[in-house]
């Protein structure tokens, strides 16, 4: 029996979670408010945090600077073509595990998990020489399955649990009816599954969109994406705070309205299952 | 079903730009890696005169100091040609240049007049007397210091001080009710920032890191006496938190007038001058760094500079680039769009012979302190390095950071002097033992 929540408890509750959201946001909103600031009001002591002339300066010196169009369409489609290549993987691979668990199943989930594990400078090298040889440096065909194969664990993972929650009866229903494997993954699976996939593609998005370590190292010109547009206002010799603060907040800006308009599904997805 | 309807769109736009990201192209233009500084961005901002008089189109590759370092090293180690032009420093050009990574730069023109280069410039950026990159800025480092502050403690700051000078003159300074401390230094872990400082440093107090064999000395007393010096004196007048400071935490302290003393590169010298940034920008003094009467004094040599990758197929209109990038013409066109002060510093002798720039204030000094450092002799006791603030071998990077990391320790009050040097002493020679230098 579900326990009676009270009013004050309710308020205590709501206040905590307001408390918890807001110092988790606390940092990107400074970045945001820092953005508008001049270079000299960025590093004030005691820090200013609304009583200053908001000016939009270091937003033009960016786009001055910078071809920003070109950064964000390299990370639309690097983070937009890893998820779909990610997911026409994964879902056959997810499926097979869920309803078709061979012995090593489980091994073969916990090794995937484990490849996360490897400090990715480790393979430096070896994919760099590799990216020679194919040609594929400074490109993003290459991010695209470099990203793909980074992610690919914790895609298979979740669709994998996602699909554990399914019952198989369904899909044995389907096959008596007739249904073929494919018919049986794309009208039957896929469907009830769609909270999960889709929370899956945000999240691998997420993900794809914020890598900083491949995509900074594998880019030069053509394919950088908007790690790499923030790591050129980075500098250890010179305060340019503000400045770096807009390109961040440019940088942010699309996967926070992407988070912000999917945050129901989001939220959906990753809970799916979780209570019975 | 509007989830259904969501996820067939998402999924459409995503096939669109996955198919979008097998249809590169390449660039035909020169490709430069460079640091994200205000003498580099001004550069970039007048490559269209370079453009107009060559032809030649320019990409830049922008990054933070680390992440350029990484990424080049990446790059060249593996022939991957992804730059025509790297900007590397004073540490990676005679190492680079002697594993046959770089093009020499030894059949430059006449005009190009390379015997105006600083020599000190010139010989860090050489390998076996072959010039491998060419200097767009150089520096040392020097003491900044608040005028006002020192008179009104009643003291003179010499030209050539003393770090005694220097310690008394900074309790001297320091008004904690007020926020002011007598000094500020580097003390954040890496080996380009609190490590290049301690390391400039103990040259003075006739410390070294290698003896002639190549066995660490932080065993000896030169050593102790740099760290509780420095320790003594950042507790007595240095900034709270000082063991995570780095150049740009204590240029931030400098201009918002909380620093009475900053030892730090000379090309801080223009910011802190600024008065667009500076709230002390009219009270602002320069000296020597310290010594200690030992012979050596406290400051580092430094450039950046542009190289050209082995592996480059646009080694011509490369070479073009730095010609005009390191120039006299590219002096006189930075000064004639963005005023003298604004030049890239340290680079030549004929900029401190052009009566424009002698004007400026922190020009003559800064062209002593780059005088008065020796990479080939920067040490008391000899020593088997070339380097200053660093030894200019491939394991010196992660060595130091190491290091480094055990003094900020001692810094933020963590370990004892002792520990920490104890700890420095023993990673030191079991890396040169691995590397199969003892």
């Amino acid at each position: 029996m579900a326990r009676a929540v009270t009013p004050r408890r309710k308020l205590v509750n709501t206040g905590l979670a307001w408390a918890v959201g807001l110092l988790i946001f606390f940092p990107i909103l400074w970045t945001i408010l820092t953005s508008f600031k001049t270079e000299g009001q960025a590093i004030a002591s005691p820090p200013i945090f609304l009583g200053f002339d908001w000016t939009l300066e270091n937003y033009s010196v960016v786009m001055e600077r910078s071809d920003y169009g070109r950064f964000l369409m390299n990370s639309i489609i690097i983070a937009g073509g890893s998820t779909i290549l990610g997911l026409i993987v994964a879902v056959p691979a997810a499926w097979s595990m869920a309803f078709v668990p061979s012995q090593r199943t489980k091994d073969i989930l916990l090794w995937m998990l484990s490849t996360k594990m490897l400090p990715a400078v480790g393979v430096l090298y070896p994919i760099y020489l590799l990216f020679i040889q194919l040609g594929l440096l400074d490109s993003r065909a290459g991010l695209v399955v470099v990203m793909m194969l980074i992610n690919l664990p914790i895609i298979v993972w979740m669709l994998y649990t996602y699909f554990r929650e399914i019952p198989g009866e369904i899909l044995e229903a389907a096959r008596m009816d007739g249904a073929t494997l494919k018919e049986e993954v794309l009208y039957i699976l896929t469907p009830m599954a769609i909270p999960g996939i889709a929370s899956t593609m945000l999240l691998n998005f997420i993900l794809a969109w914020n890598e900083a370590f491949w995509t900074l190292n594998l880019t030069a010109v053509d394919a950088a994406p908007l790690t790499a547009f923030i790591a050129s206002y980075s500098s250890p010799e010179g305060l340019f705070f503000a400045k770096l603060s807009a390109a961040s907040t440019m940088a942010i800006a699309p996967i926070l309205i992407l988070g912000w308009f999917s945050q129901k599904q989001l939220v959906r997805g990753l809970t799916f299952g979780a209570v019975k | 079903m509007p989830l259904g309807n969501a996820l067939r769109a998402a999924t459409a736009l995503s096939l669109i730009t996955a198919s979008a990201a097998f249809a590169d192209g390449h660039a035909t233009t020169i490709t430069i890696a460079t640091v994200n500084n205000g003498d580099m961005i001004r550069m970039q901002g007048l490559t269209d005169d370079f453009t107009e008089k060559t032809g030649h189109t320019v990409e830049w590759v922008t990054l933070e100091e680390n992440v350029l370092r990484q990424r080049v090293t990446t790059d060249i180690t593996t022939n991957g040609g992804q730059f025509d032009i790297m900007t590397i420093g004073m540490y990676e050009t005679p190492i680079w240049g002697a594993n046959g990574w770089l093009i020499a730069l030894d059949d430059l023109p006449a005009e190009y007049d390379v015997d105006d280069i600083l020599p000190a410039m010139r010989g860090g950026l050489s390998h076996d007397g072959t010039l491998y990159a060419a200097p767009f800025y150089g520096e040392s480092s020097m003491i900044m210091y608040r005028t006002d502050l020192m008179e009104a403690a009643g003291l003179e700051m010499p030209t050539a001080p003393t770090w005694e000078f220097v310690r008394e003159a900074a309790a001297a300074m320091t008004d904690r009710e007020n926020d002011i401390n007598g000094i500020c230094l580097r003390g954040k872990a890496g080996w380009g920032e609190g490590g290049a400082f301690i390391t400039a440093m103990s040259n003075s107090f006739g410390a070294r890191w290698f003896d002639e064999d190549w066995n660490a000395q932080f065993d000896t007393q030169p050593w102790k006496d740099t760290l509780e010096f420095y320790v003594g004196m950042m507790n007595e007048s240095g900034p709270a938190g000082f063991a995570t400071n780095g150049f740009n935490e204590n240029l931030s302290l400098f201009q918002q007038g909380k620093c009475g003393m900053w030892i730090d590169a000379t090309v801080a010298a223009s910011f802190v001058t600024n008065p667009d940034d500076s709230t002390v920008a009219d009270s602002v003094g320069f000296a020597l760094a310290p010594d200690n009467g030992l012979g050596k004094r406290s400051n580092w040599l430094w450039a950046w500079a542009l190289a050209i990758p082995a592996g480059t197929e646009k080694e011509g209109p490369a070479k073009e680039f730095i010609q005009w990038a390191t120039s006299t013409d590219y002096i006189e066109l930075v000064a004639e769009n963005e005023g003298w002060a604004n030049v890239p510093p340290g680079a030549r002798t004929s900029l401190y012979e052009n009566p424009n720039y002698q004007e400026v204030p922190f020009a003559q000094m800064t062209l002593d302190s780059i005088l008065s450092a020796d990479p080939n002799d920067s040490t008391v006791e000899p020593s088997p390095y070339v380097g200053i603030q660093f030894a200019a071998i491939p394991e010196f990077a992660g060595i130091a950071t190491e290091v480094s990391q055990e003094f900020s320790a001692v810094y933020a009050g963590q370990q004892t002097v002792d520990e920490a040097l104890a700890k420095a002493q023993a990673i030191t020679n079991e890396a040169m033992e691995a590397a199969g230098y003892r």
